[in-house]
């Protein structure tokens, strides 16, 4: 059974449950500068270099996992939203990438294998790629609308240097998220397809959009239909959406893709919005509660925490939605869809 | 506003493309690319559904110029809103660019130039960047420019595209456009050629699209504009209907068909469909002969005075008169020490009277408006006084959010009822049309609203109230729900809405009645019991509702059973003018004769027929003064050209198969299903449909549209000039010229166009009490209720194109001063309503319609209790 095989037979019996993030876990770990930078002999200060963990405090990293596999996750992210190039050169580490990625996948392969051996769930490893700190679409200078400060083969080569470790150390699929910039994503993607022709392999991605305001756009200003039918050639596993607001404030979004998108939906919002303090302090069971009505209006089949969530959220979802039949991928007769910020259908 | 996200055919415009335009061309080479980008701007905001970029130029860096200005439009949202077409005949240069480019665009173009490998490896990136592709019918031999080298080279890439897993969808087929009417006899076939390989290639590649270069067609009459545009027109008139998709022209490049001289047309025919051996020499000889301009302007017009300043303004608001009261407000402003004051005394004190009258019914609609302008104007005046004293505003009685549910674009009776209550002292905040009820909720929480009203005019707008209904509830929300426009009823209201809905929901019957309920809504002691009774109301219509014996269904067998058996014999005869007729700007002044008034005076809930309403003991002295301002602004309308009105009708020979109607069009066949009636009939009535009244063994129908166009911008400067009365005016005159050109059109198609009643001799009036043979049904009216024809319908008239009209995604049509129909000739044809249907007929009609059973539900709904 391919991994693409094995994902659609468990997705088919129930929705799965995604894990929450890593870095406020790795806060609680309280670690000193020097626990992170272990003995990888960098100079620069590697306090919240939370990607480095993976490789120098790996046994912290593989708590936060089997935590998250104890709530009940089906697919296990790895701590990697950061460990890029371009993203770890702030910290002089770019010349770990490969070791970072390499370590961070196997930490969770390794939780994930030892648990499904144990009750025989069929679990997933996701090789989690975030955004970079660079966009492609935008100009930082207001002065100078048409500079960019990367370019679009960079951004490229970055991506696949971090795809390629993730899949040497044992990550099922790529997920690229947190998606503020269409253009990043789309270079993703490409860099996924260079990957898989050099490797001769298929590497299914999972593609999760971020919006930034409530009308439903990312920070380069694609609506959501038109972000979706901008990244469908990647053929995707799953696309969805998460960070960007509470489950509340996603939901019409969510509802929006699960209609037009002819693959299966993972969504994992934030656990609510954040409070004066900038501290998230939505209940378990309120995002439960919340996430479940995407759940019972079958508009989803993979469900997960971002920013705020802690194995608790995860652990509330799960339970909230157990047995609840999920979403079925719609069958979609695919017309000329255009996109430039919005989408446009040329009719048959 | 209307839908624009979904195209069936695509100008794309050259203006943008240095091979395509000088000036673009002069700017980018002087490096000015600020201007450069107002260019995409300009094209964007006349319209322009996808942008072509093309910097092929010997002189200039290529990918340098893409890349540069791809990334500065992209930093337009304006522009950026649109998708681009990365054209180059350099691959490097079009990588390059798909590398700036952040949504789904069209790379134009690749070929099979230099072999299979290279196309598809070419093809290959195109899809790894998602972009959809041109494929121009190219191969190693050379350019396609037979008929069958174009369908075969086609042919050939689609295979092989399909063969890599190119997602067909995505394909377009550009089949090369050649210079026509050169001298050389082998040219002669090039335009004829092109247009029959894209029927052909539309026919043997599924999902494919194809797309054309048009000003290479005319090449051979660089510098006559005229010829070249009436050549381009022609051209697309003929090759859309053969399933042409997009063409790369520059539209001020065209001429609406029937507006084309018709000499030059039918020597631009001749050439094209190469209809005659010296049709070039003729073309020609003709060219030689042609220019000319014509240009448009506006101009205005416009008395009693003597006593003080507050009888004065009550005067004004009572007699809704707005000349002098700028001047008449500023005058009491110097009077009081304060300019809130001036609001709170002569102002609210003219309005209260003007809400006892309405109250009392000796005041009607169109006087309200007006008395609401002249107050609108007052307050606007005082505004910036009251805001430089900081002081605080009026106080509002209430807050309502008033909105035209998404997918309805009509919004007159809003309009109506947001000007009676602001007249009684509410704030409303009017979100418009077309609004979705994510918006609806926001404006309703920010504007910390004390209730929402909504409005709607066709039958799916239903189904999308009761979306916002449990959408209030999913929020949690309490405040009152208002239900109101021409579809709406107390029944579906209580049947549908409220039970999705916990907190108050209250339908409103028409304007008069908004004020009494908002008060009682706010009223601290009235509001209870207002709110229990209506519910109680609710739930008695719902239990009578239940109890009701529902009248009996016949299955689907038996109704068709007991169709409509009309004498076939008598079916009319084919039309003497088949095909497709346009309509660019009929005359306003002739349609004005057309009008039926009687709808016009119930629009501004004026009740009676016209012209006895004019000496109605009640009404007639406001009808007689509301037909005057009518009649004034008609004028105006005529005189000033403010309005166009654009339609186009069509006939199709067609057979009848069973409940469906087949069209057997060039093309291919179109079937048009239609519902059958299913509650049981008393002894000797059929069970109609409108397939009924088409003979199985073949027939003729027909089809129109017609449009009113150009109400925006003066609608625009009556709401800037705070005039509601005059700008609901103009849109209820607009629906009268829409219906009044489709009974003239209809009359045009009897006597004329199909010509089966040339003899036909009928007065106005006949004309409205449909004293007339054959009728005109439209699809989401009661003999076909589904809205969802109207696509089907759009496309064989080919409706955008010809008359302008689109479509939005519940099929209300836009602009939205228009009709639809089809044509049915039988004598015996008649209107009926389909009423209830059965189970079987829903599922019976979704296969026919080729659509899902949930989604032929929603479109049926109110036909299915």
């Amino acid at each position: 059974m391919t991994k693409r095989e094995a994902f659609a037979a468990a997705a088919k019996a129930r929705i799965l449950i995604k894990d929450g993030p890593y870095g406020t876990e790795i806060q609680r770990a309280k670690l000193s500068p020097e626990d992170y930078a272990g003995d990888t002999g960098l100079n620069a200060d590697q306090k919240g270099n939370n990607d480095l963990v993976n490789l120098t405090q790996p046994q912290v990293i593989r708590k936060i996992c089997d935590s998250y596999i104890d709530a009940g996750a089906h697919i296990l992210a790895t701590n990697t939203f950061n460990a890029n190039r371009i993203s770890q050169a702030d910290y002089g580490a770019e010349g770990l990438v490969r070791d970072i990625n390499v370590s961070a996948a196997r930490i969770i392969r390794e939780a994930v294998d030892e648990a499904s051996a144990k009750d025989g769930i069929p679990r997933f490893v996701a090789g989690a790629v975030g955004p970079t700190n660079k966009t492609l679409s935008l100009s930082p200078d207001v002065e100078d609308p048409g500079f960019r400060e990367v370019d679009f083969d960079t951004i490229v080569d970055v991506y696949r240097e971090q795809c390629a470790a993730l899949i040497e150390g044992g990550a099922d699929f790529i997920l690229i998220e947190t998606v503020f910039d269409t253009l990043n994503c789309k270079a993703a993607i490409m860099a996924v397809k260079q990957l898989e022709r050099e490797l001769g392999t298929d590497i299914p991605l999972m593609i999760s959009l971020t919006l930034t305001d409530l009308s439903g756009r990312n920070l380069s200003g694609h609506t959501v239909e038109a972000f979706w039918y901008t990244v469908r050639h990647a053929k995707p596993l799953t696309i969805g959406l998460n960070c960007s607001f509470g489950a509340e404030q996603l939901r019409p979004h969510v509802q929006l893709l699960s209609d037009i998108a002819d693959t299966y939906l993972m969504a994992y919002p934030n656990a609510g919005l954040p409070n004066d303090l900038g501290e998230y302090d939505e209940l378990p069971e309120t995002t439960a509660s919340l996430t479940r009505v995407w759940a019972d209006n079958r508009r989803i089949n993979a469900l997960g925490g971002c920013c705020g969530s802690t194995p608790d959220h995860i652990a509330a979802m799960a339970r909230a939605v157990q047995g609840v039949t999920p979403r079925t991928v719609p069958e979609i007769d695919a017309n000329m869809q255009l996109a430039g910020l919005e989408s446009f259908t040329i009719a048959a | 506003m209307s839908d624009l996200s979904t195209a069936r055919f695509v100008n794309i415009g050259e203006r943008t493309n240095v091979t395509g335009s000088a000036r673009f061309k002069k700017l980018i080479m002087a490096g000015d690319y600020e201007t450069a980008v107002e260019v995409a701007r300009e094209q964007v905001e006349n319209g322009a559904q996808i942008i072509d970029v093309n910097m092929d130029e010997g002189l200039l860096d290529a990918k340098h110029a893409m890349t540069t200005f791809l990334k500065l439009i992209a930093a337009e949202p304006d522009i950026a809103r649109v998708p681009v077409m990365v054209d180059s005949s350099k691959f490097d240069v079009i990588e390059a660019g798909l590398k700036c480019v952040s949504g789904k665009p069209i790379v134009n173009s690749i070929s099979m130039k230099e072999g299979e490998e290279p196309f598809l490896d070419h093809a290959r990136i195109c899809r790894d960047y998602g972009a959809a592709v041109v494929v121009m019918a190219f191969d190693e031999a050379g350019q396609a420019d037979t008929k069958a080298r174009k369908v075969e080279i086609c042919s050939r890439a689609y295979d092989l595209l399909v063969g890599i897993g190119f997602p067909p969808e995505d394909i377009i087929f550009d089949p090369n456009i050649f210079a026509v009417a050169t001298g050389i006899e082998e040219h002669d076939r090039y335009g004829l050629d092109f247009i029959e390989a894209v029927a052909e290639i539309k026919q043997r590649c599924p999902k494919a699209k194809t797309s054309g270069g048009l000003s290479n067609l005319s090449f051979s009459f660089r510098g006559n504009e005229t010829v070249r545009r009436a050549m381009h027109s022609v051209f697309l008139y003929h090759a859309i209907p053969a399933g042409l998709d997009m063409a790369i022209v520059n539209a001020g490049q065209l001429d609406v068909y029937d507006q084309i001289d018709p000499t030059l047309r039918e020597a631009c025919e001749d050439v094209i469909l190469m209809r005659r051996p010296d049709a070039t020499e003729r073309l020609i000889d003709l060219a030689e002969s042609y220019r000319g301009t014509s240009a448009a302007d506006e101009k205005a017009a416009e008395e009693w005075r003597g006593w003080d300043v507050k009888r004065r303004l009550e005067h004004a608001l009572v007699k809704g008169i707005d000349a002098h009261v700028v001047a008449d407000t500023e005058e009491a402003r110097q009077q009081f020490s304060r300019p809130i004051e001036v609001i709170e005394g002569p102002l609210m004190d003219g309005m209260n009277v003007v809400g006892d009258l309405f109250g009392s019914g000796k005041m009607f609609l169109p006087q309200v408006v007006k008395s609401a302008r002249v107050m609108k104007k007052a307050v606007a005046h005082l505004i910036p006084f009251i805001e430089a004293s900081k002081e605080p505003g009026a106080k509002a009685k209430g807050t309502i959010v008033m909105a035209t549910v998404k997918g309805d674009v009509h919004d007159i009776g809003k309009n109506i009822v947001g000007v009676v209550l602001q007249c009684n002292g509410y704030e409303v905040v009017d979100l418009g049309v077309m609004v979705p009820w994510s918006q609806i909720l926001a404006a309703a929480n920010e504007n910390q609203a004390d209730m929402i009203g909504l409005s709607g005019l066709i039958t799916p707008s239903l189904d999308e109230m009761v979306t916002v209904a449990q959408e209030m509830q999913g929020a949690k929300m309490t405040m009152p729900l208002l239900i109101g426009g021409a579809t709406t009823s107390k029944v579906h209201t209580a049947l549908r809405i409220d039970p999705a809905y916990e907190g108050p929901v209250i339908h409103v019957l028409d304007a008069s009645r908004a004020v009494g309920v908002a008060s009682r809504l706010l009223s601290d002691t009235q509001r209870d019991d207002f709110v229990t009774d209506t519910a109680g109301e609710y739930v008695k219509v719902r239990k009578a509702r239940e109890g009701q014996s529902k009248s009996v269904l016949l299955s689907l067998e038996e109704a068709r059973a007991n169709f409509c058996d009309v004498y076939l014999s008598d079916k009319a005869a084919p039309p003497l003018q088949p095909g497709r007729h346009v309509f660019p700007d009929w005359d306003l002044a002739e349609l004005r004769d057309y009008i039926d008034w009687t709808p016009f005076f119930r629009a501004w809930e004026l009740h009676g027929t016209y012209p006895k309403i004019l000496d109605d003991e009640v009404v007639g002295e406001t009808a007689t003064q509301l037909f005057a301002d009518a009649n004034a602004m008609l004028d105006r309308i005529i005189a000033e050209k403010w309005l166009t009105a654009r339609g186009v009708c069509g006939f199709w020979p067609c057979a009848r198969d069973q409940d469906d109607i087949t069209l057997h069009l060039d093309s291919g066949h179109v079937t048009l299903p239609f519902l059958r009636q299913q509650v049981q009939k008393s002894r000797d009535r059929a069970n109609m449909c409108l397939a009924d009244f088409i003979d199985p063994a073949g027939d003729w129908m027909g089809g129109f549209a017609v449009g009113i166009h150009g109400i925006d911008p003066h609608s625009e400067r009556f709401r800037a000039d705070k005039d509601d009365y005059s700008d609901i005016l103009l849109k209820a005159l607009a629906d009268r010229f829409a219906e009044a050109f489709a009974e003239r059109l209809h009359q045009h198609v009897r006597t004329d166009l199909w010509g089966y009643a040339p003899h036909e001799q009928l007065t106005n009036q006949a004309l409205i009490k449909e004293e007339y043979r054959g009728i005109r049904p439209a699809p989401g009216y009661p003999a076909c209720p589904d809205h969802s024809l109207k696509p089907i319908l759009f496309d064989l008239l080919d409706a955008p194109e010809n008359a302008g009209l689109t479509l939005t995604e519940n099929f209300a049509m836009w602009p939205t001063a228009a009709v639809s129909g089809f044509y049915f000739a039988h004598p015996e044809s008649e209107y009926f309503g389909v009423a209830r249907i059965g189970r079987d007929q829903l599922e019976d009609y979704a296969e026919r319609r080729g659509v899902d059973l949930a989604t032929a539900e929603r479109w049926l709904r109110p036909n299915l209790d």
